[in-house]
C-alpha cells in the first residue's frame, strides 16, 4: 500500500499528537486537574500509529491503561478524550470512565482498560462476531509485555487460532510492566514464541519503526481478512516515561530513558527523518505539522476546561440498557 | 505510645511474623524488589531473599492458585493482590479451591493463606480500581473475611490471619495508607472474629466497616454537639461476625445505623440490619438504617464519585433520623 503526501503528513501529525496529548495529561495530572491515575504512551507511538494506520474505521481495536495513543490512532477525537481525562459531561465516557476508561464504540474502539489483559478476550470477541455477521472486519487487540502473562491470552490465543479468527494481538514490548522490567518475568527467550503454544504465526518487529509496524500489521491484518487467521506481532519498543505520570522511576538508572529520548531511536524524530529523505517531506513541512498537532491539543483542552461538570442525576445514568 | 501509619503497622507485622515462622512467604506483583506498589511488603525481599518473597508476573489466578496449594502442603503464604477488583482474576482459585478445600475433603485439608488486597473508591480511580467487593467473600462458606480501620487494629489482624489456619480475605483500604495511631512496640495479637467498640454512646450504636468507621467517629463528635451520644462499633472481621457485640450495644441504644461502603442492594448492612431484628427487636425504639454505596459502578468524576459513597452527612442524617430528631 502506497501512501501519499497527505497520508504520510497525517501519520506524522498522528504521533505528534499523541505525543502532545499526553504531555498536557502529565501536565494536567501534576496540577491536580485529573483524578486517579494516568499512563502516558510517551515513546511507543509508532506502534499505535503504524498499526491503525492499515485498518478501517469499522475494523476494531481493544486498549490498555495506556490506552490515549490507541485511541487517537484509530480516530479518537482529542476534545472529548481531555474533556473525559477532566471527568466533564463531555467526555467520551460522560466523565464517569477518566484516562484509563476511554472507548469510542464508533470507530471501533472497544475501551482502554483498567485490567491488565482486560482487552484480550472482548478483542477475540469482536473478531468471532464478525466472522459470525459475515463481514470481513478485523480486530487488533494491543496489550502490554507484562499483560503476555495473564492466563486469558493462552485461552483466547488458542480459540482464535483454531477457529481462524481476524485478530492481531499486538504486544507492545516496551521492556516494563509497573515498577519492574518485564524481562525477568518471562521464561522464554522471545515474546514470540509464545505463538507457537497458540498455535499462529508470531513475528517482531522494530515498534519504533512506523513503517516496518505497518507493513508487518498490514501482512498480518491481510491474512485475518482474507480467512487466514491471527497472527501474533510483538513491538518492541520502550516506555519512556513511568510507570504512571508521578512515578520517581527509583527502579531504573536515566541514562536509559535518555538513549530511548535520543533523535536515533525516538519513533518521531525517526519517521520525521524518513519523511525529509526519502519521501521529499522539507523540515518547515513538519514543523508545520507538529505546530498543528499542538493547535489541536491546545484547543482540546480549552474545550475540556470550559465544559460542564457531569449532573448529580447522571450517577443513576447508563447502569443498564 | 509511639504512633505508626496503617502503612507501617501492616509492614511491621509481615516482618515479625515472616521472623517468627519460616513457612511464612510472599507473593504479588511487584512485592519484591519495589517493596510493593503501597509499600506493604518493603524491605522483607532483602530480608528473606527471593524463595520467600516472590515477584510475580501480572497473573493473578496463576500466584493466587501457587498461594493455594502452597498452603495446602505446609507453607502460609500471603499473597498480595493490588487491588480487590483483581481477585476476580483469581475468583475460582479462591472460592472453589481455597474456600472448599477443609470442608470438602471431610476436613483433611487445611489451608492456611491469607490474601492481603486493597479496596474502596475515593481517589478517582474509576469503575475497575475503586469497588468493595468484601461481600462477595463473606458470602462464601469457608472464607474469613477482615477489614480493619486503624493501624492498631490493621498489624494485630494480619498477625493473626497469618497464624490461622484458614484461607483469610484481608482488605485494607486505599484512603486508610497514610493515616496514623497508636500502636504498641511490644508484639500483640487481635482475635479474629471480635468486634471493637471505637466509642461508647448511649443513644445510637453505629455499626461501621473499614474506612466507614473513622466517617462514623467523625458523625459521632458531629452529633455529640447535637446532644446525641453514639456508640460507634466496628467489626473488624466481617466474617466470623461478632454479632453479640452489636446486640449488646442495640440492648442499650434501642437504635441502629449500619454503614457500609460497598453498593447497598444485598450488601453488609441488610444482613446486619436482619439479624439485629430477629435478635433484638424488642430492644428497637427505631427501623434500623443502612447507609451504603450506591448501586452503581463507582465513577471517575469526583462530584459523582462523593455522590455513589456513604459520606459523614449521610451518617448523621441516617443517626438522626432514628432518633427522630430534625436534620
Ligand atoms: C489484572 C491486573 N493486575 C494488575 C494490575 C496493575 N497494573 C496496572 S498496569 C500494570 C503493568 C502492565 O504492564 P504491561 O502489560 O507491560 O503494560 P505497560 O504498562 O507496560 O503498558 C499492572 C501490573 C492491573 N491493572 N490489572
Ligand atoms: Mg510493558
Amino acid at each position: 500500500m502506497e501512501l501519499s503526501h497527505q497520508q504520510l503528513a497525517d501519520l506524522y501529525y498522528r504521533l505528534w499528537l499523541i505525543r502532545l496529548f499526553d504531555a498536557a495529561a502529565r501536565r494536567l495530572f501534576m496540577e491536580n486537574k485529573l483524578r486517579g491515575t494516568t499512563h502516558t504512551y510517551t515513546g511507543q507511538e509508532a506502534v499505535a500509529v503504524g498499526a491503525c494506520s492499515v485498518l478501517r474505521p469499522d475494523d476494531y481495536i481493544t486498549s490498555t491503561h495506556r490506552g490515549h495513543g490507541h485511541v487517537l490512532a484509530k480516530g479518537g477525537d482529542p476534545r472529548r478524550m481531555m474533556a473525559e481525562l477532566l471527568g466533564k459531561a463531555t467526555g467520551y465516557c460522560k466523565g464517569k470512565g477518566g484516562s484509563m476508561h476511554i472507548a469510542d464504540l464508533d470507530i471501533g474502539v472497544l475501551g482502554a482498560n483498567g485490567i491488565v489483559g482486560g482487552g484480550i478476550g472482548i478483542a477475540t470477541g469482536a473478531a468471532y462476531s464478525a466472522t459470525v455477521r459475515g463481514t470481513d472486519q478485523v480486530a487488533i487487540c494491543f496489550f502490554g509485555d507484562g499483560a503476555s502473562n495473564q492466563g486469558i491470552l493462552m485461552e483466547a490465543g488458542n480459540m482464535a487460532a483454531l477457529w481462524r479468527l481476524p485478530i492481531i494481538y499486538l504486544c507492545e514490548e516496551n521492556q516494563y510492566a509497573e515498577f519492574s522490567p518485564s524481562r525477568p518475568f518471562m521464561a522464554v527467550e522471545k515474546l514470540e514464541q509464545k505463538a507457537a503454544a497458540f498455535g499462529m504465526p508470531g513475528v517482531t518487529v522494530d515498534g519504533n519503526d512506523l513503517l516496518a509496524v505497518r507493513r508487518v500489521v498490514g501482512e498480518a491484518v491481510a491474512r485475518a481478512r482474507a480467512g487466514d487467521g491471527p497472527t501474533f506481532v510483538v513491538a518492541q519498543t520502550y516506555r519512556v516515561e513511568g510507570h504512571t505520570v508521578g512515578d520517581p522511576l527509583t527502579y531504573r538508572p536515566p541514562e536509559e530513558a535518555e538513549q530511548w529520548r535520543s533523535p536515533e531511536r525516538d519513533p518521531i524524530q525517526r519517521f520525521g527523518r524518513k519523511l525529509v529523505d526519502d519521501f521529499g517531506f522539507t523540515s518547515a513541512e513538519l514543523k508545520g505539522l507538529h505546530e498543528q498537532a499542538q493547535q489541536t491539543i491546545d484547543e482540546a483542552i480549552r474545550f475540556a476546561e470550559e465544559s460542564p461538570e457531569p449532573e448529580p442525576a447522571d450517577l443513576w445514568e447508563d447502569v443498564l440498557a | 505510645m509511639r504512633e505508626l501509619s496503617y502503612r507501617d503497622a501492616l509492614n511491621e507485622a509481615l516482618h515479625e511474623e515472616m521472623a517468627r515462622d519460616p513457612c511464612v512467604c510472599i507473593l504479588g506483583e511487584d512485592v519484591g524488589r519495589y517493596g510493593g506498589v503501597l509499600q506493604i511488603t518493603r524491605g522483607l525481599y532483602e530480608k528473606y531473599g527471593e524463595k520467600r518473597v516472590r515477584d510475580t508476573p501480572i497473573s493473578e489466578a496463576g500466584f493466587v492458585g501457587i498461594a493455594v496449594g502452597a498452603a495446602m502442603t505446609g507453607l502460609r503464604p500471603v499473597a498480595e493482590i493490588m487491588y480487590i477488583d483483581f481477585s476476580t482474576l483469581a475468583m475460582d482459585q479462591i472460592v472453589n479451591q481455597a474456600a472448599k478445600a477443609r470442608y470438602m475433603f471431610g476436613g483433611k485439608a487445611r489451608v492456611p493463606l491469607v490474601i492481603r488486597t486493597q479496596g474502596g473508591g475515593g481517589r478517582g480511580n474509576a469503575a475497575q480500581h475503586s469497588q468493595s467487593l468484601e461481600m462477595w467473600y463473606v458470602h462464601t462458606p469457608g472464607l474469613i473475611v477482615i477489614q480493619p480501620s486503624t493501624p492498631y487494629d490493621a498489624k494485630g489482624l494480619l498477625k493473626s490471619a497469618i497464624r490461622n489456619d484458614n484461607p483469610v480475605i484481608f482488605i485494607e483500604h486505599k484512603l486508610l495508607y497514610n493515616t496514623t495511631g497508636p500502636v504498641p512496640e511490644e508484639p500483640y495479637l487481635i482475635p479474629i472474629g471480635v468486634a471493637d467498640v471505637k466509642r461508647e454512646g448511649s443513644d445510637v450504636t453505629i455499626v461501621a466497616t473499614s474506612r466507614m468507621a473513622l466517617l462514623a467517629l467523625e458523625a459521632a463528635e458531629q452529633l455529640a454537639a447535637k446532644g446525641i451520644q453514639a456508640e460507634v462499633i466496628d467489626p473488624r472481621t466481617l466474617k466470623p461476625l461478632d454479632l453479640s457485640c452489636i446486640i449488646q450495644s442495640v440492648q442499650k441504644t434501642g437504635r441502629l445505623v449500619v454503614v457500609n461502603e460497598a453498593p447497598l442492594t444485598g450488601g453488609f448492612t441488610a444482613e446486619v440490619t436482619a439479624r439485629v431484628q430477629r435478635q433484638a427487636f424488642d430492644w428497637l425504639d427505631a427501623p434500623i438504617m443502612q447507609v451504603a454505596g450506591a448501586d452503581v459502578p463507582l465513577p471517575y468524576n469526583g462530584r459523582l464519585e462523593m455522590a455513589a459513597i456513604p459520606q459523614v452527612r449521610d451518617i448523621v442524617d441516617a443517626a438522626l433520623s432514628v432518633c427522630y430528631r430534625e436534620a
